[in-house]
Parts: structure tokens; C-alpha cells; sequence
């Protein structure tokens, strides 16, 4: 299966997906570190793939997406951004509401 | 091999002649830089748009020899 479909198959089949350095759980990177916390900060429930283990997918996100760098999120298919833009996108707001216009299920932090 | 702040300036302003670009070195190692980039090219773009605009720029330097660049893009006030 040619990288980019995989890669298309990945971000059809899960809701959100982050292509990331490192896990979750371990995150190896600052930046993606950044996403994920952000991510488990509003409880969203997200596929991460770590782009160490595999240097096709690294590689081929990348041009998937027109995005030189890792983490890059994706909701329901559609690539949203890195580090920057999520974090830009969550102070302002907006990453709650492009979740709740795409019927992404998300925990409201308490006092927002 | 690092990029210094004046390579990233200049490559940014020869594709964003208007733009006005500050740069920080987050941690003096010419790796990791923060960059604030003001121009009128952005208006009506996407953050995302806006940010690839700023990486085409780079041309392919960004993920490479640029290391990390934490990016804020806006139009002029």
C-alpha cells in the first residue's frame, strides 16, 4: 500500500489523529509533547502515531500534509496544524469549537 | 548545520518583501528560534496558510537545517 494511502486510511479511521515524536504516554518532543497535553487537557480521545518508529510515514506526512514538521494534528481527516496553530487554536477557542462542529466528543474545562 | 536569525530573516522578507520579522534564539544554540512575521500577504489566509507561506519561504530548510521554529504570523494593524 503506497505511503499515502495509509496515511489516508489512518486519518479517515480514527477521529483524531497526531502524527508525533514519540507516544502519548511519551512523548519525545516538546512540541508534541505540547499537543498532547493540550489533547488530554479537554479529554479528546485521539490515535497517536509515532513517527520515530517509522521513517516512511515520517517522511511521507510530511507531503501528505504540505507541513515540514511534526506533531501535526488531524480531525476527522482534515489536517488542522502543528504545535503553533493547536495552541493558538485552543487559547482562542476555536480548537473547542472546530471539535463540537465536528462532533468530536470533548470534556468543557471547568470555568471556561 | 544551523541556520542563523539573519538567513531565516533574509529568506522570509525575499519571498515576504513587506514583511516585518522578529526573532528570537530561544537557547542560543541557533536550533531552536521563536519568530513573530507581520505582512500584508496574510490577509484573508488561514493560520495554516498563513504558516505554510512562511515555511515555502524556508524552503525546505524548516524541519532540516531549521530545527525548531516556533512560528506567530498576523497582518499589519
Amino acid at each position: 500500500m503506497a505511503i499515502h494511502d495509509r496515511l489516508q486510511s489512518i486519518v479517515d479511521q480514527n477521529d483524531v489523529v497526531l502524527f508525533m515524536k514519540g507516544t502519548p504516554d511519551f512523548p519525545q518532543c516538546g512540541f508534541s509533547g505540547q499537543v498532547v497535553q493540550i489533547l488530554n487537557y479537554l479529554g479528546v480521545k485521539y490515535e497517536g502515531v509515532n513517527c520515530l518508529e517509522n521513517d516512511e510515514i515520517r517522511q511521507g506526512v510530511k507531503e501528505f500534509s504540505n507541513w515540514p514538521t511534526l506533531p501535526q494534528l488531524y480531525l476527522k481527516g482534515e489536517f488542522v496544524g502543528g504545535c503553533d496553530i493547536v495552541r493558538e487554536m485552543f487559547q482562542s477557542g476555536d480548537l473547542a469549537n472546530a471539535l463540537a462542529e465536528k462532533g468530536i466528543a470533548f470534556k468543557v474545562p471547568a470555568g471556561a | 548545520m544551523p541556520m542563523a536569525a539573519a538567513e531565516i530573516e533574509r529568506m522570509i522578507k525575499r519571498s515576504l518583501p513587506d514583511a516585518r520579522v522578529e526573532i528570537t534564539d530561544l537557547a542560543g544554540d541557533d536550533d531552536h528560534f521563536a519568530a513573530s512575521v507581520v505582512s500584508s500577504a496574510f490577509a484573508g489566509k488561514s493560520k495554516l496558510q498563513q504558516h505554510q507561506l512562511v515555511y515555502a519561504a524556508l524552503g525546505g530548510n524548516m524541519g532540516a537545517a531549521l530545527h525548531a521554529l516556533q512560528l506567530t504570523t498576523s497582518t499589519p494593524k
